[in-house]
C-alpha cells in the first residue's frame, strides 16, 4: 500500500520491541464480539491508475458548467479563477497544516488570515471579521444566534427575500438551540415593510442584499428601525462580488453582516466547502462565534499574529461557548485571499463591473422574449423571470440542449404554486456573447 | 472601610459606607495569570450570593466570579476595560470588580476572615 | 573559471555565526509585509477587458469611494504567499503528532480528482439529470461509511465534526420529542473534547459531567449512578483522548440503551479501529466522522473539514435534508421535508455538503481497499504503542499498558524543573518537530497526547524518540534555560498572547492618528 511506509520487517520489529506477539494482542481492549476477524465486505486496495479510472467515470456522467452556455446562481457562482490561486493553496505548507495552534510555527496560515479579517472588513466596510466559518448559510445562523446574545431577546426576523437555505439553517437551529423565527413569504418585487415586524422582543432583521431574486434596495431606513428597538440588522450577502459594485452593508448601517465567499477563489463544488464570512461592529466582538487572529509581537519584538480572544470558544468555555465551532474553512479562506490579493482595487471594482455588464446585457435579451417579464427593479449579476408557462419543465428542456439556463424557484419553493413560473438566472464574467445567444436562441424554441 | 472577608471561590469583600466593594484575591489572581478581560455585570442588576456576578478571563481561561453576597449593583468598575492588568497589580485595591448597595450587612458575618482565608489557602496546597 | 582557493582559504572553522542580519531574514526565513503594505496603485494581478458601454441598474446603491484594497501584480503575489507558507510547519515537512488530530499523509491523488471538472465544476442546483455522476459519488461514499461502521443511515451536510455533532444531538432530541419524551440532560466524559459539552449545550440540554476512573477510562459505576429517565444522551469518545479503547463499552452502551437514551460516539478517534471494529456492533446508535482525520482529507490550516453522522435505524428518520435516496428512477435528491422526509430535522448548511471532501475520502477509501483501511489502524496502533515503549521510561506515561492509536503522557517526569509542558513542546519547535497536543485531555496535569499516525516509518519514529529522549535528559540534568527560550530557532520566538487579547488588533489599518482605534471595547 503506498502510503503505507512500514514494511513487514519493520512491524515484526516493533511488535518485538513492544514486547507483544501479534497485533492482535494491542487490540485486546476490544471487546471480543465487537472485534472483526476477517475483511468487511468492499474492494480491495487499488493502484492510483484504478482509482481515477473510477472516480473519472462518476464525473463524465455530469454536465460540466464550463462546457455548456450557463447561467446559474442562487447563492453559488461560476467565476474564472486565477492559475496562481490553486497553484498556491496546493503547497503543502498550507494544505497540510492543521490549526495555527503553535503560533511560532504558523506564522503563514495566521498572517494570510489576517489579511483575509482585513479584507473582509473593508468589503463589507465592518469593523471587524472572523477567520471564517462553514458557509454562508451558516454564518447567517450564527449571525442571529450573536444577536440574541448582544441583545437578551430571542425573536428573529426574516426576510423573504433571504435565501431558502439560509432560511431552513435559521429554522433548523431555532427549533433546537431555542429561539424564534418570524419570516416573511418570498414575495419578488414587493415591498416587505420589515419595519412593522420589529418590536422590543426583536433581537434581529435578517435581510439580503442583493436579495434573492437578484434585487437591490438600500437598508438605511431598516436599520434605523432595528436600532430603534433596540434591535440588530444582519445583512446577508451571497454574492460578496457584489461588493465591487454596491454599496456595502456597513455602510447601510448594518450591526452584523453574513456571507458566502466562494465566488472569489473556490469552485463551484456542487455546493461545497465553501467560505462563511462573518463580520461586525467592534462592540459586538467578544460575542462573535469562529475563529479570530490578532496582532501581536513576539520575545524579540518582531511582528507576528495569534489565535486569539479564545476564551469565547468551546476548547475553553466548553457548554458555555458563543458557538461549538472548532475549524473554519481555512484553505478556502486563503483561496478568497489569494485571488482577492491578485484582483487588488481596480480588478475587484472592474470585474464586478463585468458582471453586472454581462447581466444587464442578458436580461435585455430575455425580456425581447414573447411573455417573458423581467421581475426586478435592479440587479446586480442575477434576476428574476417570469415565464409564461412553469419554469421546471423549461429548465429541464434547456439541460437537455446543453444549456444549462437558471435555477427554476420551484425546485427550492415546490409548494409555492403562485412562485412555479420564476426563473433564476444569472451571468458572470464567464458568460460568452455566444453563450447568451444559444440560451436565447434555446428559450424561443423551449417556451410555448 | 472595614477589613475583608472571602468566600471559598476566592472573593473578596469589604464595607465602604452601605457599598459593598467586591474583588478577586491575591491567590485567585496568581492562579489566574495575566488577566485580559473582565466582564461586569450591568449597573442595577440583582446579584445573589454564591451565584455568577462576573467573569474573569485570561488567555487561557474564564472563570466566573460568584456573588459573596446578594442585593443590587451600584458601581462598576469601569477602568478595568482598558487596564484589566490592574487585576493582577493590585486586585484588592485599584482591582476592584463592582460595588453593591447593601441593605443587609450581616451576610458578610458568615464569610471568612483575613485569618481564616489564608489558613484555608495554605490547605489548598 | 573561478579560482575558489583563495576564497576557501579564508574560511576560518572557528568564526562565531552572525547574530542578527541587516536585512532581519535569516536565509530561507524571509521576512514579509502584508499585502496591504506593499500596495502601489496602478498595478493589477488579473488583466480584464472594460466591458462595452452599458446602462447600469444598480437602483442608485452604487458603491462610492473606494474599497481599500492593495494593489499586486502576480509574481508579487505568488511570492507574498510563498514566502508566508514557509512559514508554516505541515506534515509534508515532518511528523506532526498532534494527538487527536490525526495529522496523517494527505495523498496528492485526492487532490487531483477533486479538481476533475466533472466534480469540481457543477453547480448544486443544476438539474438533477445533470449530475448523475455526483449522485452516485455520494451514494458510493455513503456505502463505504456504512460498511465500514455497520450503521445503516449516513447524513452527509455537516460541515466539520463539531457541525456533525450538533447535526446528531439535534437528530437524537428530535427522536426523543417524537415519543414523547423530551429529556434534560446530556452526560459528557471530563476527558471529552470541547466540541461535546458545546454541542449539548447548544441543543438546550444540561451537560452533566462524567468522572475517569483510575484507568483512564469512564467511571462506570458513576455514570450508571448519573442515568436516568432525564437523559437524552451519553456523547463517549471511543478510543477516549487519553488514547485507550473503553473497554466497558458494550456494558455502558446496555446501561445507556436501559435508561431509554441514545448512544452518541465522538467518532474522532476512528482512525484506531477502521476495519476491526464496526461502531454498530458496540451499540452505538450516532457518530460522527470526521472525514480530515480518518479519511486523510487535508487539515489545510484550519479546514475546510466535513463530518458525516452516521445513525441508528431509530434516528435515521431525522436525519437532516438534503436526503439521497434510491427512487424508480435511480438516485433521487429529496431536498424537502415531504414524504417520508417529513420527519427530517431541516437543513444544517446550505446546498448538499462539502462534495470536494467526498471526493478526497473517497478517492482514499478507493486506495486504501477493506485491506490497506484494516492496515491502516493496525499501523496507527502500532506506531503509537512503538512511541509509548520507546518513550514511557523518559517522559512520564499516564496509564500504564497498551495505548490505541495515540499515547497519552503527562508532566509529573517535569515536577520540580521549572520547565512546563509549554517549554518542552517549544524546545521539540527548535528541534524540528511539530508539538504534540498540550494540555489536553484535562483529566491529567500538564498533558502531553502524541499521535503519530500510520503514515511515519519505523526510521522517522525512531528520531523523533531519540530527540524527545535528549530533551528529556536535558530536563533532568536541569538544562532549563534551553526549554524557557525556546523556541529561538523558529520563524517566531514565543509570542505574546497577553497584549493581544488585553488590545485586539485583528485587522490591518493604515498608518493614521487613528490607527489602532481598531479595538475590542
Amino acid at each position: 500500500m503506498r502510503y503505507l511506509p512500514l514494511t513487514e520487517a519493520d512491524r515484526a520489529a516493533m511488535l518485538k520491541t513492544i514486547g507483544v506477539s501479534s497485533i492482535d494482542a494491542l487490540f485486546a481492549e476490544v471487546p471480543a464480539a465487537a472485534r472483526l476477524d476477517g475483511l468487511l465486505d468492499l474492494p480491495l486496495a487499488q493502484g492510483e491508475i484504478e482509482v481515477e479510472r473510477a472516480i473519472s467515470h462518476m464525473a463524465e456522467r455530469n454536465i460540466v458548467a464550463g462546457s455548456v452556455p450557463f447561467f446559474i446562481g442562487g447563492g453559488a457562482y461560476r467565476h474564472h479563477v486565477p492559475a496562481a490561486v490553486d497553484h498556491l493553496i496546493q503547497r503543502g505548507e498550507f494544505l497540510t497544516s492543521y490549526t495555527p495552534y503553535q503560533p511560532e510555527i504558523s506564522q503563514g496560515t495566521l498572517q494570510y488570515l489576517f489579511e483575509f479579517q482585513t479584507q473582509v472588513a473593508l468589503l463589507t466596510s465592518m469593523e471587524v471579521a472572523n477567520a471564517s466559518l462553514y458557509d454562508g448559510a451558516t454564518a447567517c445562523a450564527e449571525a442571529v444566534m450573536m444577536a440574541n446574545r448582544v441583545t437578551g431577546r430571542k425573536r428573529a426576523v426574516l426576510s423573504g427575500g433571504l435565501h431558502p437555505h439560509y432560511r431552513d439553517v435559521c429554522a433548523t437551529y431555532a427549533e433546537f438551540v431555542g429561539f424564534d423565527v418570524v419570516a416573511t413569504d418570498p414575495q419578488p418585487g414587493e415591498d416587505e415593510s420589515l419595519g412593522q415586524l420589529i418590536d422590543n422582543t426583536t433581537s434581529c432583521v435578517v435581510v439580503q442584499s442583493p436579495d434573492f431574486w437578484g434585487e437591490l434596495s438600500d437598508q438605511s431606513e431598516l436599520a434605523r428601525l432595528c436600532h430603534e428597538k433596540g434591535a440588530l440588522l444582519v445583512v446577508v450577502v451571497t454574492e460578496i462580488l457584489s461588493l465591487g459594485a454596491v454599496k456595502p452593508p456597513g455602510e447601510m448601517g448594518a450591526d452584523i453582516v453574513a456571507a458566502e465567499g466562494q465566488s472569489l477563489g473556490n469552485a463551484l463544488n456542487f455546493g461545497g466547502p465553501y467560505l462563511g464570512l462573518f463580520a461586525s461592529r467592534d462592540k459586538f466582538v467578544r460575542q462573535m462565534p469562529g475563529r479570530l487572529v490578532g496582532e501581536t509581537v513576539d520575545a524579540e519584538g518582531r511582528r507576528g499574529w495569534v489565535l486569539t480572544l479564545s476564551t469565547r470558544e468551546q476548547h475553553i468555555r466548553r457548554e458555555r461557548a458563543t458557538s461549538n465551532i472548532c475549524t473554519n474553512s481555512g484553505l478556502c479562506a486563503l483561496a478568497f485571499t489569494i485571488h482577492l490579493a491578485l484582483l487588488g482595487e481596480s480588478g475587484f471594482v472592474r470585474l464586478a463591473r463585468l458582471n453586472h455588464a454581462a447581466a444587464v446585457r442578458l436580461a435585455e435579451r430575455i425580456e425581447r422574449l414573447p411573455a417573458v417579464r423581467l421581475v426586478n427593479h435592479s440587479f446586480f449579476n442575477e434576476f428574476t423571470v417570469r415565464l409564461p408557462c412553469p419554469a421546471a419543465p423549461v429548465v429541464e428542456a434547456l439541460a437537455q440542449k446543453r444549456v444549462l439556463g437558471g435555477i427554476p424557484i420551484s425546485r427550492l419553493y415546490p409548494d409555492r404554486p403562485e412562485l412555479a413560473d420564476l426563473l433564476l438566472v444569472a451571468a458572470t464574467e464567464t458568460a460568452t456573447e455566444d453563450d447568451m445567444d444559444r440560451f436565447e436562441q434555446a428559450l424561443r424554441e423551449v417556451l410555448p | 472601610m472595614t477589613a475583608p472577608r472571602f468566600t471559598k471561590d476566592h472573593e473578596w469583600v469589604r464595607l465602604d459606607g452601605d457599598l459593598a466593594v467586591i474583588g478577586i484575591t491575591d491567590y485567585a489572581q496568581s492562579q489566574l495569570g495575566d488577566v485580559v478581560y473582565v466582564e461586569l455585570p450591568e449597573i442595577g442588576r440583582h446579584i445573589e450570593q454564591g451565584k455568577e456576578a462576573a467573569v474573569v478571563e485570561s488567555v487561557k481561561a474564564a472563570s466566573d466570579v460568584y456573588a459573596p453576597v446578594s442585593d443590587e449593583v451600584a458601581e462598576i468598575n469601569d477602568a478595568l476595560a482598558a487596564d484589566p492588568a490592574k487585576v493582577n497589580s493590585d486586585p484588592m485595591g485599584e482591582g476592584w470588580f463592582l460595588k453593591v448597595r447593601l441593605a443587609d450587612p450581616t451576610q458578610l458575618d458568615q464569610l471568612m476572615d483575613e485569618v481564616a482565608y489564608q489558613h484555608f489557602v495554605e490547605e489548598l496546597h | 573559471m573561478n579560482d575558489w582557493s583563495q576564497a576557501l582559504s579564508l574560511h576560518t572553522p572557528a568564526a562565531a555565526p552572525i547574530a542578527v542580519t541587516f536585512s532581519g531574514n535569516r536565509a530561507l526565513q524571509i521576512e514579509e509585509r502584508l499585502i496591504f503594505e506593499q500596495d502601489a496603485p496602478g498595478r493589477c494581478g488579473v488583466d480584464l477587458p472594460e466591458p462595452p458601454a452599458f446602462r447600469p441598474c444598480l437602483a442608485g446603491l452604487e458603491r462610492r469611494g473606494p474599497v481599500g484594497l492593495p494593489s499586486l501584480s502576480e509574481p508579487q503575489v505568488i511570492r507574498h504567499f510563498t514566502r508566508l507558507s514557509q512559514k508554516n510547519y505541515a506534515i509534508d515537512s515532518g511528523l506532526y503528532p498532534l494527538g487527536s488530530c490525526t495529522m496523517k499523509h494527505n495523498p496528492r491523488l485526492n487532490e487531483k480528482l477533486a479538481r476533475l471538472p466533472g466534480l469540481a465544476d457543477i453547480h448544486p442546483l443544476q438539474p438533477v439529470s445533470t449530475v448523475r455522476g455526483a449522485l452516485e459519488l455520494i451514494d458510493t461514499l455513503s456505502r463505504w461509511l456504512k460498511t465500514l461502521t455497520g450503521m445503516p443511515a449516513v447524513a452527509l451536510s455537516p460541515g466539520a465534526g463539531a457541525h456533525g455533532e450538533l447535526c446528531g444531538i439535534m437528530t437524537i432530541r428530535a427522536a426523543l420529542e417524537a415519543r414523547g419524551d423530551p429529556r434534560r440532560r446530556v452526560l459528557v466524559p471530563e476527558s471529552a473534547h470541547g466540541t461535546n459539552p458545546a454541542t449539548a449545550a447548544a441543543c438546550g440540554y444540561a451537560v452533566d459531567p462524567v468522572p475517569a476512573n483510575a484507568q483512564g477510562r469512564v467511571d462506570r459505576s458513576a455514570l450508571e449512578r448519573k442515568l436516568g429517565p432525564d437523559v437524552a444522551a451519553l456523547m463517549l469518545t471511543n478510543p477516549n483522548t487519553c488514547g485507550l479503547f473503553e473497554n466497558e463499552i458494550v456494558e455502558i452502551a446496555a446501561a445507556v440503551h436501559r435508561a431509554g437514551a441514545f448512544f452518541y460516539c465522538d467518532g474522532a478517534k476512528f482512525n484506531a479501529i477502521v476495519g476491526r471494529v464496526r461502531p454498530a456492533d458496540l451499540g452505538i446508535d450516532c457518530m460522527h466522522l470526521n472525514l480530515h482525520k480518518t479519511f486523510s482529507t487535508p487539515h489545510g490550516g484550519g479546514g475546510p473539514g466535513s463530518g458525516p453522522v452516521m445513525l441508528a435505524a431509530s434516528l435515521a428518520p431525522y436525519a437532516p435534508l438534503p436526503w439521497l435516496v434510491l427512487g424508480q428512477h435511480g438516485l433521487e435528491l429529496v431536498e424537502h421535508k415531504a414524504g417520508a422526509a417529513e420527519t427530517a430535522i431541516g437543513r444544517l448548511k446550505g446546498f448538499h455538503g462539502q462534495m470536494g471532501m467526498f471526493v478526497r475520502a473517497l478517492a482514499y477509501m478507493l486506495s486504501h481497499g477493506a485491506d490497506g483501511l484494516r492496515q491502516v489502524a493496525e499501523d496507527a496502533v502500532l506506531n503509537a504503542n512503538y512511541l509509548r515503549v520507546l518513550l514511557e521510561r523518559d517522559l512520564s506515561l499516564s496509564f500504564p499498558g497498551p495505548c490505541m492509536h495515540e499515547v497519552l503522557f503527562d508532566d509529573r517526569f517535569l515536577k520540580d524543573s521549572s520547565i512546563t509542558t509549554l517549554d518542552f513542546a517549544k524546545a521539540l519547535i527548535d528541534e524540528g518537530y511539530h508539538p504534540m497536543t498540550m494540555y489536553f485531555p484535562l483529566i491529567v496535569h500538564g498533558a502531553m497526547l502524541i499521535e503519530p499516525t500510520e503514515t511515519e516509518s519505523k526510521a522517522s519514529l525512531d528520531e523523533f524518540a531519540a530527540v524527545v529522549k535528549s530533551l528529556a535528559a536535558a530536563a533532568r540534568a536541569a538544562d532549563v534555560a534551553r526549554f524557557h527560550s525556546a523556541p529561538s530557532l523558529a520563524p517566531r520566538r514565543r509570542l505574546d498572547e497577553t497584549a493581544a487579547a488585553r488590545k485586539p488588533v485583528l485587522r490591518w489599518l493604515p498608518a493614521s492618528p487613528a490607527s489602532g482605534a481598531v479595538a475590542a471595547q
